[in-house]
């Protein structure tokens, strides 16, 4: 097990930037999530520490060594891909032994470390199968088998859940998660599926752009985003966000470019006169008869709770109700708004004031 | 009564006609006909005609297996079969190395891949007879290219007998079919080279693989249901090739070069005996099927390639 760090590290493939500057500390048996959409450079990050990719600036240290110029199979690092790549011409146990065969290590310690490693995962009776005789979840533990007999520094994962269907992923996603705490390896993994990096991570990095947007632990992005980004990236619903500005006379209230009057909790005097956007999570409303008239535009109830898609004043906004909600498309209710539970973000630079 | 059985023997004919079975044996019917004229009639008429003594002129008549047992006794065309041999084995074990280290050159990330790629397939594309006129130069006895090299390295003092010494004319004809049957191996193992997804190598390379152990462990053993589909269709070229020796030394010197396809025709047509020319062509029948069933038994499907059941 090992530290991770990444120090000002920079990409280019010819001249075109991918990663412009990342700096990133993972503590020694931290689980961290890169996320952000595609094309942001997260998995160009984890090839660049898994030294698949060179790194054109910067250093990454693994256990406080710098590796820029090691090769792969020196930096004591294993890593589960998003087709697995299984060796299709070798049988689970195999597959899980290759890397100790090419050590010469003795058949009496492979056995040693496969089997453990294959109950771990529930795959003692698949050890003589091929991985076409495999379903996707079984393939995914044996690709996370594979790097588990290698007892490796740092575990990487590159979107290792997105070729399986949505029940497997949330049930593969509590197996890492439960595998991660059992082991207690550094684990670096990539995802653009923001609810696997909130459930799973101990620390979410945010990517976007070859650039990091914002580091924390999974709550932190959630309650305090640093900019636009991040509000709209975590979270699921999205938050919804409102353009207009601050009353000049008010602080507390959001005119909305509609004209439509929202309220604010403190409101620093810096943000009057801005271009601003109102961010509101969908959760941080309640429906009320004397609250905020809204448009019912489409109602999804799913059970435990309601999704309403509703207009106020032109804008569409997304609420989460935790109770059955009556009313029906094309009706008008009261909205009350959780004015210290709202953001306000600088529509030009996109950071958060409040 | 009889009505009632010609509307049945109608509707029985109808349903027929309308059924899946009569439209699929109307599609295969054009392909049939085209298989029957020019594959299986010529093919029987040469076995046939390797039964009889017919010659050219004359209608030849059954005499059973006398003209092999004529061949048996044959040392020309002994010679021919173990030429043919050795040619095949010779030819195809330098054209799957040579091809194989081209298809894995190619295989990496060089500038102007595709213009590497496309002229590789040069000698492939261009005429046998062409080809070999061309070799046929580099290989004469006064003029040859390389001959003239050497002396002027100061290597040798008399031109290189290419063509007309029984060992030098053999490797000489196996050369000129080596370069012209790389290309083929080289594209095709190439192609199979490019179906071995990447993220297996660089699993390899994280496992700890060095180059050579990825090659081993990884690349050649996913390859060999390619090779073993690639190089029987090479065996079977080379095994009935006819242009180059023809062009080259026309089975010379001595017979020293002469394959069982080139001792055939010239048995057949020059020579005149069409039943033994055909009985030597039939004769490379075993010997081809021998290596289809090779390449059939011996290299089918693996266990792995195959789908589980669950």
């Amino acid at each position: 097990m090992a530290s991770v760090e990444f120090a000002n590290v920079r990409k280019s493939f010819g001249t075109h930037p991918v990663i412009k500057g990342v700096d990133i500390e993972i503590a020694d048996g931290e689980f961290v999530i890169l996320v952000g959409p595609s094309g942001c450079g997260k998995s160009t990050l984890l090839r660049m520490l898994a030294g698949l990719e060179n790194i054109s600036a910067g250093e990454i240290r693994i256990g406080g060594q710098v590796v820029n110029g090691l090769a792969p199979k020196e930096r004591d690092i294993a890593m589960v891909f998003q087709n697995y790549a299984l060796y299709p011409h070798m049988t689970v146990a195999d597959n899980m032994a290759f890397s100790l065969k090419l050590k010469g290590a003795p058949k009496s310690e492979i056995d040693k470390r496969v089997k453990p490693a294959a109950e771990i995962l529930g795959l003692s009776h698949l050890l003589e199968r091929f991985p076409r005789q495999l379903s996707g979840g079984q393939r995914q533990r044996v690709a996370m088998g594979r790097a588990i007999v290698r007892d490796p520094q740092v575990f990487l994962f590159d979107e290792p859940l997105s070729n399986l269907d949505a029940k497997l992923r949330v049930a593969m996603r509590a197996e890492i998660k439960e595998l991660h705490q059992r082991l207690k390896t550094t684990t670096v993994y990539v995802t653009h599926d923001q609810i696997e990096a909130m459930t799973m991570a101990d620390k979410i990095v945010v990517m976007h752009d070859g650039i990091v947007e914002q580091i924390g632990a999974p709550l932190e992005l959630y309650d305090q985003p640093a900019n636009l980004f991040v509000a709209s990236f975590i979270g699921s619903p999205a938050m919804n966000m409102i353009k207009g500005k601050l009353d000049p006379n008010d602080n507390a209230k959001f005119v909305t470019d509609k004209g439509i009057v929202l309220p604010v909790a403190k409101a620093p005097e810096s943000a009057k006169g801005r271009a601003l956007i109102y961010g509101l999570r969908p959760e941080h409303m309640t429906i009320s008869s004397g609250g905020i008239p809204a448009e019912v535009v489409v109602i999804e109830p799913t059970g435990s709770e309601t999704q309403m898609i509703m207009r106020i004043g032109g804008d569409d906004i997304t609420g989460v109700f935790h109770q059955r909600v009556s009313a029906k498309p094309g009706e008008t209710i009261g909205l009350s708004i959780h004015a210290e539970a709202t953001y306000l973000f600088d529509a030009e630079t996109g950071q958060r004031l409040v | 009564m009889t009505m009632t059985q010609t509307a049945k023997q109608e509707s029985a004919f109808r349903s027929f006609a309308r059924s899946n079975t009569a439209i699929g044996a109307l599609f295969m019917l054009p392909a049939a006909v085209f298989l029957l004229c020019f594959l299986t009639y010529p093919l029987g008429l040469g076995v046939w005609l390797g039964f009889t003594d017919a010659k050219i002129g004359r209608d030849g008549v059954f005499i059973g297996l006398e003209n092999y047992e004529a061949l048996a006794g044959d040392s020309v065309f002994w010679m021919a079969v173990s030429n043919t041999v050795f040619y095949t084995l010779f030819a195809s074990i330098l054209k799957f190395i040579l091809g194989l280290w081209l298809a894995l050159i190619l295989n990496e990330n060089l500038p102007f891949k595709s213009f590497f790629r496309a002229i590789i397939l040069l000698p492939w594309v261009v005429p046998t007879v062409l080809s070999a006129l061309a070799f046929w130069w580099i290989y004469d006895a006064q003029f040859s290219i390389i001959s003239w090299s050497l002396i002027q390295l100061g290597w040798i003092d008399t031109p290189i007998n290419f063509l007309g010494e029984p060992n030098n004319a053999r490797a000489s004809v196996i050369a000129a079919n080596v370069w012209r049957g790389i290309p083929f191996v080289a594209i095709s193992l190439l192609a199979g080279l490019q179906t071995i997804p990447q993220s297996l190598h660089e699993a390899a390379s994280l496992d700890g693989a060095t180059p050579w152990q990825r090659f081993r462990f990884i690349t050649l053993p996913m390859l060999t249901p390619i090779i073993a589909v690639v190089m029987t269709f090479s065996v079977l070229f080379t095994f009935t090739d006819f242009q180059l020796i023809y062009v080259l030394t026309k089975g010379g010197p001595v017979n020293a070069t002469h394959l069982m396809a080139t001792l055939s025709f010239q048995r057949g047509i020059p020579g005149g005996q069409l039943g033994e020319g055909a009985a030597i062509a039939v004769a490379m029948i075993p010997f081809l099927l021998a290596s289809i069933l090779f390449s059939f038994f011996g290299l089918q499907r693996r266990k792995w390639q195959q789908g589980g059941q669950d």
